[in-house]
């Protein structure tokens, strides 16, 4: 156990010293795969923060009922029934009209002009928790509320939030496309830099086999520089991303004083990181593993 | 040990190399095998190695038919045969030590150990002082030797050599015969091909001439 253990280090590190020691190319090749890997990661994070931007702002939509200044109380009874028999319902709550004056007195900070009013402005109102939905189930449903009689006025709550989410899904998209696209181009890069690599270490892949290794032997080398690869420009793809998020944090706080509010993008998860490097190890690993099935079994030795 | 039963190669070129060829080798036992060149000895070894597999007979190696052995078997087989090449094959991106050590590390030897070995092996052919060197700065006479180090390191019972005294005059000559004569005293199985008389004058040594792919 340890005895493979020592073995595949010692690979490990003779794969290593061979990269640092190619400099200039092996460099080039971790920057481009960093950049190229950089570009759906920082995509990705910025559609990550305008989700928690709209989870922030709209919570669970709610549908506002605001009922006619003549109701009465029985009206309200029959109303109330109606709406939790209603099927796409999950809950209602009454607001009367003095309770909803006097949360907006303490809420605003207006209660001067408030208590200089003759009369409350105010209509009694239900909010609807509607069962989850999309966002059309829930206009239909506001559409319908806003029949009822004695009913003046039905607001979907958080429609902006869903109309976001609908235009995030759509990013999520674009996002989902460009991985896929700079995925193919990394597997390709290592590709052909371990096609490279056979090529210039044919002699020693020939002797290789003469003295008894085994493919996996002879692949392992290749496999393990794939996947070093791999990590090393999930490394650069992590360091763009958090640096061109430094430099947007810093721009966007000058943004939220001016709208007095506090706003900033938050990094990569640990999670999300993780992953990040998991990915490109495996793409790494899986273009070197193509490259040397497809070239290895050519090199027989005479 | 090694055990040859009518066995004919056919080249894809249409020539035939060996034409029907049979013999045993015993254990522990030292043969040189000589004719001139073209007569098919370094097809002979390559069999062996099953680096070529026969178009008929079979190729007994240690009682295992390598010429029906599977791609995945043939690592072991080889692990088993220390092979001194024509060409040498050396590798030239790295050290004396390094190019010895190849084979303990196939086999995944640990560190102290293969460096024990390794020192043992490049001991035995005198070259020990030029450990850190690379080949390419060796003498032919060197090279050679250390293609022997690289053959025996890993201790195999059955050494293949393809004119390991091909290009080097007498001296250097006697010289590798000597670590072969070595290597027989402890037991190992040897086969050398050789159409070096000087060589061969080495009396009381069992001796297959090929001539045009068939064993006089």
């Amino acid at each position: 156990m340890t005895r493979a253990f020592a073995q595949h280090l010692g690979v490990l590190r003779a794969v290593l010293r061979r990269m640092f020691a190619s400099k200039l190319g092996g460099f080039l090749n971790i920057l481009v795969i960093g950049i190229a890997l950089s570009l759906p990661a920082g995509m990705y994070l910025l559609l990550q923060n305008a989700q928690g931007l709209v989870a922030q702002f709209s919570g669970t939509p709610q549908i506002s009922l605001f009922l006619e200044m003549s109701v009465k109380a029985e009206d309200v009874e029959r109303l109330r029934d109606q709406l939790a028999r209603h099927p796409a319902i999950a809950g209602v709550e009454f607001v009367p009209r003095a309770q909803a004056l006097e949360q907006l007195k303490q809420s605003t900070g207006l209660s001067d002009l408030i208590g200089g009013l003759q009369q409350n402005p105010l209509p009694d109102a239900f909010i609807v928790h509607p069962k989850p939905g999309d966002a059309q189930a829930l206009d239909t449903l506001r559409g319908e509320l806003a029949k009822l009689p004695k009913v003046g006025e039905a607001q979907l709550d958080s429609a902006w939030a869903y109309k976001l989410e609908a235009l995030l899904k759509f990013g999520r998209i674009g996002v989902l496309i460009l991985a896929s696209l700079l995925s193919l181009a990394l597997i390709a890069i290592t590709f052909n830099t371990i096609r490279l690599q056979i090529l210039t270490q044919r002699d020693e892949i020939e002797v290789a086999k003469l003295i008894g290794a085994t493919n996996s032997f002879i692949r392992r080398p290749f496999l393990y520089f794939g996947a070093a690869q791999g990590l090393l420009g999930g490394i650069v793809a992590w360091l763009i991303a958090a640096a061109s998020l430094l430099l947007l944090n810093t721009q966007l706080d000058a943004l939220s004083q001016l709208y007095a509010s506090q706003f900033v993008l938050r990094p990569l998860s640990f999670g999300d990181s993780l992953s990040l490097l998991l990915f490109s190890v495996y793409l790494g690993w899986l273009g070197a593993w193509l490259s040397v099935a497809r070239h290895l079994s050519q090199i027989e030795p005479r | 040990m090694i055990s040859f039963n009518q066995v004919i190669k056919r080249y894809p070129s249409g020539y035939e190399a060996l034409k029907g060829v049979t013999f045993d080798i015993a254990e522990g036992e030292l043969v040189f095998l000589s004719g001139h060149s073209g007569a098919g000895k370094s097809t002979l070894l390559k069999l062996i190695a099953a680096i070529e597999r026969p178009n008929s007979g079979s190729v007994l190696v240690n009682g295992q038919n390598v010429g029906a052995l599977k791609g995945g078997a043939l690592p072991y087989l080889r692990r088993n045969l220390g092979i001194i090449f024509q060409d040498h094959k050396l590798l030239f991106d790295r050290s004396v030590f390094d190019n010895v050590l190849l084979p303990l590390q196939i086999c995944g030897f640990d560190h102290r150990e293969s460096g024990k070995r390794v020192r043992a092996a490049l001991d035995k052919v005198g070259l020990l002082k030029r450990e850190k060197a690379n080949p390419i700065a060796l003498s032919g006479g060197e090279q050679q030797r250390l293609c022997i180090a690289r053959a025996i390191v890993n201790r195999p019972s059955i050494l293949l050599a393809d004119e390991p005294t091909g290009n080097l005059d007498a001296d250097y000559a006697r010289e590798i015969m000597a670590i072969f004569n070595a290597f027989h005293q402890v037991g190992a199985t040897l086969l050398i091909s050789t159409h070096d008389e000087s060589v061969l004058q080495d009396s009381g040594v069992r001796r297959l001439v090929l001539k045009e792919g068939v064993l006089q």
